[in-house]
């Protein structure tokens, strides 16, 4: 356990530490965010576990880092939650941040909580906003029970970890970018945690936007009857993300990893279209939060319409490629 | 082998869920159920067990009505139950009740020790998916959260298991005992068959004070929270809503409406 802050006694210039979540071609979108936001909290410093932080320090300083801590595991490999967490706390320890950003992710969510538990910190995972007030605490914002809710709350503790979903806020450069200063820690773990990679296989990528940070989402349901084809045109149309419902993963007609819900991805794009997704409660609570949502489904009763900005009562198959005709002619016109 | 599941009672999704004035969930409304997602936890307790021999313990921490959280894991083919019920406990954050799991499968493992923690990979209302990890933190043991398929080596003392993540498919393998949460897909919970149900009208569900687990009162609940909420209020529903049949244009209205709208 490490010591504990008092609550409220954040000094005003005390470091604001934001985890990167980077892959071999470079930072991840979110974390520019993370950083945007991070800047209306304290000084920036970054987290970089691993190698290849050289080729990504303009782009932090460009988004206000002024520290990044490069931090080297053991073996140099990506460790998993329990030791990410145990050296992220040696790195708030050493930096003196009373603050930590990370994206929401499942894994983050869990070095997270990892974390505040031995700083003593108060934690809020899938929060949509976070504040410092006047008087140094921290304050955030959550969609709870199917995005139906808003919760402000305060965190108590006089540290503060905070899981923020993607797309909370825009990412904006600073005007005046300058180097972060690089700060690198050698952390030797007493163990292993008791758990070892056997194997793991990194998603090929796609190219188009990841589900979690498109603007755009376009998903399919059971109403596809397994031919997404129609729901791939429109996204690329629009250049946006393919999402399913449960149904559409479990019938193998689109990977796992694009299940939109309660169990799967949750997203919050300016534009969700949704085409044969009845709307179920699992699903939306993955969703409901975007900011336009259409519907395009035969049945006039399906409950996503209670949920959609623009309902269409048609058939997908017939309604998605006219739509996605016309988008492509007026792009062209412009 | 001996399997401590860990199942949460939560309002019921279907049901029209709200936050109490004092910005609490409210738990008052009589429709509170096992959260689904602990059914796949109980699930693979319990084929476990039917494969390897031994027994499986149903552990809830909540207000009264948790009881019938632990109950339909019974009737699920769980052996023994234990509800945490203390008015302590109320207004918990994760840590607080990360912290009175822990104590509770530290008492259930000094009558016979325990092999393996099972959990659901979130409950449907907090949605946190950290208590597994706070758990094995607590307890001292390995992780290996999210799985999606789950086996385990009796002989070997290990559990090995694959998890899909945003961006990979890991396998991850822990030594016994461990935390391991498990997602939708690791199996189809099973219905209670009536013998099933009946049989669990005999089993026994222990009810353990914070006292009994020697838990400070102060750590947890309330008084213990890290964070507290200063308002929840229900979000407006959306305004300007459209429902437009298809005349064989749609698409084309639906292009015109995202231009309109500055979404291309
Ligand atoms: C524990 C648990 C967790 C779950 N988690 C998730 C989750 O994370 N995400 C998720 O999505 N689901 C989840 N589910 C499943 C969820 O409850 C629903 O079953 C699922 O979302 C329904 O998928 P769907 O809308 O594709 O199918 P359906 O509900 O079958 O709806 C299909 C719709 O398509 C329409 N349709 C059919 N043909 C056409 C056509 N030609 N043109 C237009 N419309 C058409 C129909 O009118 C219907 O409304 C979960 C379930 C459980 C029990
Ligand atoms: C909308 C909402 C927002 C919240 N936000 C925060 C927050 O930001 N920070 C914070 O610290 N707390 C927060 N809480 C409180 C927190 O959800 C509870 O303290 C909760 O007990 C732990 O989190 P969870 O229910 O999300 O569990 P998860 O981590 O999602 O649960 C995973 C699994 O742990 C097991 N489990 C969880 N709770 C119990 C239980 N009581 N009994 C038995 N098994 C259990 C189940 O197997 C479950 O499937 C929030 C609660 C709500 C309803």
């Amino acid at each position: 356990m490490i010591e504990t802050a008092a609550a409220g006694s954040a000094p005003a210039d005390a470091p604001v530490l934001v985890l990167v979540d980077h892959h071999d071609a470079g930072v991840r979108a979110p974390v520019l965010e993370l950083l945007t936001v991070a800047r209306g909290l304290g000084v920036v410093h970054a987290v970089w576990f691993g190698d290849g932080v050289e080729g990504a320090l303009e782009q932090l300083g460009a988004y206000g880092v002024a520290t990044v801590h490069q931090v080297t595991v053991g073996d140099g490999t990506a460790p998993l939650p329990p030791s990410a967490a145990e050296a992220l706390a040696e790195v708030l320890v050493a930096s003196g941040a009373t603050t930590v950003l990370v994206s929401s992710t499942f894994e983050n969510k869990e070095v997270a909580a990892r974390l505040a538990l031995v700083a003593d910190a108060g934690l809020v995972v899938d929060a949509s906003g976070v504040e410092r007030e006047a008087d140094g605490r921290v304050v955030t914002v959550q969609q709870a029970f199917a995005s139906t809710w808003t919760v402000r709350a305060e965190v108590r503790a006089g540290r503060a970890v905070v899981a923020l979903k993607a797309n909370a806020a825009p990412a904006e450069p600073v005007e005046a970018p300058r180097t972060p200063h690089v700060l690198r820690h050698e952390v030797t773990l007493a163990s292993d945690h008791g758990v070892r990679v056997v194997e793991r296989t990194p998603r090929a990528a796609s190219d188009r936007p990841e589900l979690g940070e498109a603007q755009v989402v376009v998903v399919g349901g059971r109403g596809t009857e397994g031919d997404f084809s129609v729901v791939e045109e429109l996204a690329d149309a629009l250049g946006g993300a393919v999402g399913a419902t449960r149904v559409a993963t479990d019938e193998g007609w689109i990977g796992h990893e694009a299940q939109i819900g309660q169990t799967g991805v949750t997203i919050s794009p300016r534009l969700y279209i949704g085409a044969g997704v009845s709307g179920a409660v699992h699903h939306r609570g993955g969703m409901q939060a975007s900011g336009t949502i259409v519907a395009v489904n035969n049945d006039p009763e399906a409950p996503i319409f209670e949920i959609a900005d623009l309902g269409i009562v048609g058939d997908l198959f017939t309604v998605l490629p006219q739509a996605t005709a016309e988008i492509r002619r007026l792009a062209a016109e412009r | 082998m001996k399997i401590v599941v860990c199942v949460k009672h939560v309002p019921d999704l279907q049901a029209e869920r709200r936050f109490t004035d004092d910005g609490r969930v409210d738990r008052g409304q009589g429709d509170g159920t096992l959260n689904e997602l602990d059914e796949n936890a109980v699930e693979a307790a319990v084929a476990l067990v039917e494969a390897h021999g031994g027994e499986v313990v149903v552990l809830t921490m909540g207000p009264e009505d948790a009881e019938d959280a632990v109950r339909r894991g019974l009737q699920m083919g769980a052996d023994t139950a234990v509800h945490v019920l203390d008015a302590a406990i109320e207004g918990s954050d994760a840590f607080g009740t990360a912290e009175v799991l822990a104590a509770a499968v530290r008492a259930i493992g000094a009558e016979g020790p325990v092999d393996l923690v099972v959990t659901g990979m979130a409950s449907l209302d907090g949605l946190m998916s950290v208590v597994p990890s706070l758990l094995s933190a607590h307890l001292g043991l390995p992780q290996a959260t999210l799985a999606a398929e789950l086996t385990v080596d009796p002989e070997a003392r290990t559990v090995r298991v694959r998890r899909e993540l945003d961006h990979a498919t890991e396998v991850l393998e822990a030594s016994l005992p461990a935390v391991v949460s498990v997602t939708d897909q690791a199996n189809e919970p099973r219905y209670p068959s009536f013998k099933g149900i009946m049989a669990a009208r005999k089993k026994p569900v222990v009810t353990w004070t914070l006292a009994d687990l020697g838990v400070d009162p102060s750590d947890v609940g309330e008084a213990g929270a890290r964070t507290r909420v200063l308002e929840a209020t229900p979000r407006p529903p959306r305004e300007d809503r459209v429902l437009i049949t298809d005349d064989g244009d749609a698409g084309l209205r639906l292009a015109a409406y995202l231009v309109e709208n500055r979404l291309v």
